[in-house]
């Protein structure tokens, strides 16, 4: 089999031992929920639950606050105990209902239905996903009804189904595919049915090679689909760089893989719409890779949106003493915590705990030009050029020089001798870029 | 509609203190120190040989230059109020690159003047590692060649086993531009013995630039290991025996064969340790080849047509002053570019 990868790219410690072998475990419910309303990229939504109201699991809490939007629901029936500001996994306060479960976890009307999907047209699937708050879980978290619904001018003819979890840590991805592999292509077909695609590859990466053979067993019974088995570099899961290792094709430069008809959807998403559509359950839970050397009993965790990271670790036996770092997602994209009060959103794909003695110190000594980030880059940049314009606050240039297409993998930074943090400065840029006025002509 | 404005954040109690910072949170352990160390090593060898070829004086040579270099970025980084970072290694490399650019025959003294204009006037003063547009070692070698001729060009021992004879002699390339002048040609007609002596380096020269298989073996090491690419010195060599060669053709009494100006002089420890600088050379491959051409073709013309019989130090500091037009022009593309307009990279 040739070559399955892309430009650039990097070898972290990929560190899945941790949890690999170990089977989705469901968390009990905790003693209460802390369930933000905005948990997807695009407009938030507006909560439509006040302080005191009784709410039952799958109830909206929160309605779309536009087309790209995602409805929230109540994960467990309860009381909403206070509506307050909590620390966002991704950084900011953000207002979220403290829901307090009343223990019967009992479903809303409507919800928890099984229902019979084989004549379901793509309209009504796509309506379902929607209603179901489905985001993408690979950690974008964009709302999944608007990628299925490409302008009448792109025609998608291939479906991937990202598979990749390339970054190092995280198995929620793999432990799904080898318990949930039925649903995860049941969820794709449904994908497939909206976009009128007949080819569907499911993408995973060698390090994998039980999902892979799981997968390929199951995509027998699946006309049209089809198992990839892709090199292990980091981030292959990236889309673009995915799209261009399995097809050639190219994404333009600021656009997106429905300019080269290819639509990409994380497994774990696929699992959700499955639910969503087939079952009428919303999207309340997921699976979540609790691990590193700073937890205890590092697990897969199948925990409710709302869960709090503090209940995460008493799940797991504890936090030790020396963890001096906690990320949301993978420690390459991830997010890092100043406090455990965060909470599980649809985007959380693993909680990472790193002991202090393993974490680099990004210190940002002066460039030496050594080029190692060239090589790492996937989307071919310049790190070392634009991390130079940028300190001298020269975001015109980085502009001119493509910052803005960065996507933030980190293989820049993971790389410099120096310990620029090159990532850090990109940010900056593009949001420095972004409020900027535009120009005209 | 909820009113989310009232109500404090939830209080922290004795909570547990993280780090936090951007992503990402791992990094592969390659630190600025470890890739000049990477470098040194790969020059031992080529070090070890001049030693042993040309004795006591040029461990004297060597040490001189390492000690001086160290102690200026030292003083250097503690009055101008830098953090003093002697552990990346960079003033040691320096230090070892000048000494292999000098003659066994150094007074003290030059050492310590090459090692002055090398790490303070032409790194320190531009702002230290990273910021000097020129290389250093080269620069300090410069100054001396062009202040101090006889003691850098007049001067030279023949190897003999551990420097034992120090008899004095002339450096192939200066011995062909001698008979050039009396003669009005080249008189080169080496036997297969003197092109052996001439790779393994039994011959005379700056301590570090006489054996061509070391620092070959260097070299490899160095690309084996990632440290360089390819691309510079097989440029800048390629460049050497392609020119040289197109004038050995036209005229073999004049100019000498290709192959004799690739393995004298000092262009195998100039293309693979100094073209090859990070700070001051082109930083994609496609720049490191024009850079590499560059460098190649001012050699060719100040070895066959200069006042100097060897051009390697001049070419790479000329091609310095290009590296950033180079890099300009030579801009990786975007993954998934369109084709850039026509207005864009003015």
């Amino acid at each position: 089999m040739g070559r399955r990868r892309f430009y650039g790219g990097v070898h972290p410690e990929y560190n899945k031992d941790h949890t690999r072998e170990l089977g989705i475990e469901e968390m009990p419910l905790p003693e209460k929920l802390v369930v933000y309303f905005t948990q997807n990229l695009g407009a938030p939504p507006r909560p439509v639950v006040e302080k005191g109201d009784e709410v039952k699991k799958g109830q909206v809490i929160a309605e779309p606050g536009g087309f790209v939007s995602a409805p929230v629901h109540a994960p467990t029936s309860g009381k909403i105990k206070s509506i307050d500001l909590y620390p966002h996994p991704v950084g900011t306060d953000m207002p979220a209902a403290v829901i307090i479960p009343d223990g019967a976890d009992e479903w809303v009307e409507g919800c928890n239905a099984e229902r019979d999907i084989t004549d379901l047209d793509g309209d009504k699937i796509k309506n379902l996903i929607q209603g179901g708050g489905l985001v993408g879980m690979g950690g974008a978290s964009f709302p999944t009804h608007v990628k299925l619904s490409p302008p009448g001018d792109k025609k998608i003819d291939l479906l991937i189904l990202n598979g990749a979890e390339c970054e190092p840590y995280l198995t929620a991805d793999h432990r799904l595919m080898l318990e949930k592999p039925e649903e995860i292509l049941e969820g794709a077909s449904l994908f497939a049915r909206v976009l009128g695609v007949q080819k569907v590859i499911v993408a995973i990466e060698r390090n994998k090679p039980d999902a892979i053979e799981v997968m390929r067993k199951k995509c027998i019974e699946h006309g049209g689909f089809s198992v990839a088995a892709l090199d292990v570099v980091y981030p292959q899961g990236a889309e673009k760089q995915l799209i261009f290792a399995l097809t050639k094709r190219r994404v333009p430069a600021g656009g997106l893989p429905m300019d080269v008809s290819v639509l990409v959807q994380n497994v774990g998403t696929a699992f959700a719409a499955y639910e969503a559509v087939r079952y009428a359950r919303p999207l309340v839970k997921r699976v979540v890779t609790v691990t590193g050397r700073g937890i205890v009993h590092p697990k897969n965790v199948l925990a409710r949106v709302g869960t709090s990271f503090e209940d995460l670790v008493g799940f797991c036996g504890g936090m030790k003493d020396e963890t001096g770092k906690v990320i949301n997602g993978g420690p390459m994209m991830g997010v890092a915590q100043y406090s455990l009060d965060a909470s599980v959103t649809k985007g959380t794909s693993g909680v990472v705990f790193l002991v202090r003695d393993e974490i680099p110190q990004f210190i940002s000594d002066a460039c030496i030009r050594c080029g190692r980030c060239l090589d790492a880059c996937p989307m071919r940049l310049n790190p070392s050029v634009l991390s130079v314009f940028i300190e001298r606050m020269h975001f015109d240039e980085a502009e001119e020089y493509n910052v803005l297409d960065c996507i933030e993998c980190g293989c820049c930074a993971y790389v410099c001798p120096s310990r620029r943090p090159l990532v850090h400065h990109f940010r900056r840029a593009k949001a420095e870029i972004r409020k900027r006025p535009k120009k005209t002509g | 509609m909820a009113d989310t404005s009232e109500g404090k954040k939830p209080k922290q109690e004795a909570a547990p203190r993280f780090l936090v910072s951007s992503s990402p949170h791992l990094h592969d352990g390659q630190s600025v120190g470890g890739i000049m160390r990477l470098v040194i090593y790969a020059l031992l060898p080529a070090a070890l040989f001049s030693i042993y070829v040309f004795g006591l004086s040029a461990v004297r040579v060597i040490v001189l230059s390492v000690a001086s270099s160290v102690v200026f970025e030292m003083l250097s980084q503690r009055v101008m109020k830098r953090t003093v970072r002697i552990g990346d290694w960079s003033a040691v490399l320096t230090g070892l690159l000048l000494a292999l650019n000098l003659p066994s025959t150094s007074p003290w003294w030059l050492v310590v003047v090459g090692s002055f204009f090398a790490i303070v006037i032409a790194k320190q003063i531009y702002g230290g590692l990273g910021y000097n547009p020129f290389n250093p070692a080269l620069v300090g070698r410069v100054v001396l060649l062009i202040s101090f001729p006889v003691q850098m060009t007049a001067r030279w021992i023949a190897p003999s086993k551990w420097g034992m004879e120090a008899v004095t002699t002339a450096t192939p390339l200066g011995r062909i531009r001698e008979s050039l002048m009396s003669q009005g040609s080249v008189d080169l007609h080496l036997t297969q013995q003197e092109w052996i002596d001439l790779l393994i380096g039994n011959r005379a020269g700056c301590l570090g630039e006489v054996s061509i298989v070391l620092l070959l073996a260097g070299g490899i090491f160095l690309i084996a290991k990632r440290v360089i690419s390819w691309h510079t010195p097989v440029a800048f060599i390629g460049a050497v025996w392609i020119f040289t060669g197109i004038f050995h053709l036209i005229d073999p009494m004049k100019y000498a064969d290709p192959s004799f100006h690739v393995i004298t002089g000092g262009l195998f420890i100039g293309a693979f340790y100094m073209a090859t600088d990070y700070v001051t050379s082109p930083i994609t491959g496609r720049g490191m080849l024009i850079f590499g051409v560059g460098c190649g073709l001012i050699t060719v013309v100040i070895r066959l047509f200069g006042a100097y019989p060897e051009g390697v130090s001049f070419a790479i500091l000329l091609m310095n002053a290009a590296t950033p037009l180079i890099d300009r022009f030579s801009r990786p593309a975007v993954f998934g570019a369109r084709k850039r307009k026509a207005a864009a990279g003015g």
